[in-house]
């Protein structure tokens, strides 16, 4: 812990809370014990992933031997990674590089499609525009329970009809995650949007510009602080998604993601936690290395989204 | 301004399409289905009114299940925001670290469910009882997943553990935003550290303390995911006087009616879930509308 000099800094580090038992003038006692506290408070936060590297890092014997013995050797971890990707019953790889697909193309349809939604439900005064941003905003209530059943019979449904597959492929899964994404993410931007004034599009229009022009090359550049924050409230949501995934892919289908590889690994290695936690390690890895580098503007995303 | 419409149609047409496809359609059949003897197998599906529903009152699992969420979400309101609250006083200290700190209790939020459930079934399956036996500690040795009575209470505190940190964001921006001379102020008339936090500090935060329960609220009504990896719905335990799942919250009740077929009984379970969370919604709308009168 280094202080303000810690690379990792959020927000602005402004305090509106000056001389908590924290600050300069407590005793000297009191001080120190409040330090210790947050000093255990933050192991017990962490001891989790402490736990994980140590026993991803170790046989299988010796966890059972002892789970919270210091590995052997760490090299270990290695080979168990190699282990991982190198599975016969598992395809973690192809589960990590399908998920990153995934992820990658519905965060470019929702964004996309819902900021040219949210902009014309703005801009167009109409009952229309009111009752469809009305339903966005109500359905996002619906738990996913209701329509996860009916969802996949009606996919098979269409398939079977128009013989246009949408079950266990790529485009069903990205196009079911628009559908799933867009009511919050046309919320946020409706509300970003609304505060945009018009006289900019109206001068651009004036000028010679097209609707579609007008969108494109004024308002959507505008927009890029509340992109970020809709890119990250989407972008967690589908790399660590569970059920969704499930029923559209399937749970031995050819398109995996990772939560399900990580599912089918506890399943086919019943209790073998060398196996069990380094793929767990190999997943989780992703987004806090991407976390501890975009770590501020994750947090004024993930702020600004449950506010709103 | 024809060609304007046109625009205006193509723009909203790939939302509204993939909307409709995968929410409002679907929940036509939902609720259809709940209405139904439909077994997922069989395409021959037949209207049975509200005999589901009528059906679910008397079916031990449900009702258990029911309860033990509405439990769990308690605990959990209480749990989540009093640990991220303190934890938000914290980070706004002028505490050494204090920036480290938030972004480290940020990143459980960022761990999925799944992923989770994992690795806290590991810690009390195993760590805490390699640590009881080390220790030689009789409480620790056998798994607290095991007993019936504190299963709940462990899925509380992972949780908590994963929300924590997200929901200590909401009260830190909420703290940020109150003007720090205000508390400067009541230090300088001698109002003590507990006095200034109470009387000043969460008056203030009042807004921030709506959103923390609704989310929570929500949150904790629909979990599946870490129940699913955690826990599984284990240990058996009895209600009724019929064998059920000690820890199988409404999610993963639905999950695993839906698993063994009775597709329309779950429809029925998940339309029940469907109401019990739009009466948290209004009473949402209604706390919001409240304070924009007092505001």
């Amino acid at each position: 812990m280094n202080g303000d000099a810690s690379p990792v800094a959020a927000l602005g580090s402004g305090s509106a809370l000056p001389a908590g038992p924290a600050s300069g003038r407590g005793p000297r006692l009191g001080r120190l014990l409040l330090g210790a506290f947050v000093i255990l408070l933050f192991a017990f936060f962490m001891a989790p992933f402490a736990m994980v590297v140590l026993n991803s890092s170790k046989t299988s014997r010796e966890i059972i031997f002892n789970a919270i013995a210091l590995p052997e050797s760490w090299g270990q971890l290695l080979t168990n990674v190699r282990l991982i990707f190198t599975n016969p019953t598992v395809d973690y790889l192809g589960a990590f590089w399908d998920s990153t697909v995934i992820t990658f193309l519905s965060l470019v349809v929702i964004v996309l499609f819902s900021s040219m939604c949210a902009w014309v439900l703005v801009r167009n005064k109409t009952v229309w525009s009111a009752v469809l941003f009305m339903a966005f905003v109500a359905a996002m209530v619906i738990p996913f329970q209701v329509l996860m059943y009916p969802l996949v019979r009606w996919m098979r449904l269409i398939g079977d009809a128009i013989h246009f597959r949408l079950l266990g492929t790529v485009r069903g899964i990205v196009f079911s995650y628009l559908g799933f994404g867009c009511p919050l993410s046309i919320f946020i931007f409706h509300g970003f949007i609304k505060n945009i004034p018009y006289e900019l599009e109206e001068s651009a229009t004036i000028d010679g510009c097209s609707q579609a022009k007008t969108f494109f090359l004024i308002v959507f550049p505008l927009l890029k602080p509340i992109i970020v924050t809709v890119l990250i409230l989407n972008g967690i949501w589908i790399w660590n998604d569970y059920l969704l995934p499930l029923l559209v892919l399937g749970s031995n289908g050819v398109v995996q993601t990772i939560p399900i590889a990580v599912t089918a690994f506890a399943g086919a290695y019943l209790k073998q936690w060398d196996l069990i936690l380094t793929s767990t390690l190999i997943a989780m890895l992703p987004i806090i290395v991407l976390y501890l580098f975009a770590q501020r503007y994750i947090i004024k995303g993930m702020v600004e989204g449950a506010i709103k | 301004m024809r060609r304007h419409r046109l625009v205006n149609v193509l723009f909203v047409a790939p939302c509204v399409f993939a909307f409709a496809m995968n929410i409002i359609i679907p929940f036509g059949f939902g609720l259809y289905y709940s209405m139904t003897d439909w077994n997922g197998v069989s395409s021959d599906i037949h209207f049975v009114g509200l005999a589901n529903f009528a059906g679910l009152f008397s079916s031990p699992d449900f009702i258990y299940s029911f309860i033990i969420t509405v439990a769990y979400t308690a605990i959990n309101i209480v749990l989540v925001n009093a640990v991220s609250f303190g934890l938000s006083l914290i980070v706004t200290s002028r505490i050494r670290g204090r920036n480290f700190l938030r972004a480290g209790f940020f990143i459980p939020y960022l761990i999925g469910g799944i992923v989770l459930g994992y690795i806290w079934q590991f810690i009390f399956n195993n760590a805490l009882v390699a640590v009881g036996k080390s220790l030689s500690i009789a409480a620790l040795q056998a798994s607290f997943l095991s007993k019936p009575g504190t299963v709940i209470w462990i899925m509380s505190i992972v949780n908590t553990w994963q929300y924590a940190g997200y929901i200590m964001l909401i009260y830190v921006a909420a703290i940020q935003g109150i003007p720090a001379s205000l508390m400067e102020a009541a230090e300088v008339d001698g109002a003590s550290y507990p006095t200034r936090i109470f009387k000043i500090l969460v008056p203030m935060m009042a807004n921030a303390f709506t959103i923390s329960l609704f989310l929570t609220l929500t949150t904790s009504f629909k979990q599946f995911d870490m129940n699913l990896t955690l826990t599984n719905g284990g240990p058996a335990t009895r209600f009724m006087d019929t064998p059920i799942k000690a820890s199988q919250l409404l999610a993963m009740n639905i999950f695993s009616t839906a698993t063994a077929n009775r597709m329309a009984e779950a429809q029925a379970k998940a339309v029940v879930l469907f109401v019990a969370l739009v009466v948290v919604a209004l009473l949402q709308v209604a706390a919001n509308k409240k304070k924009e009168v007092e505001l």
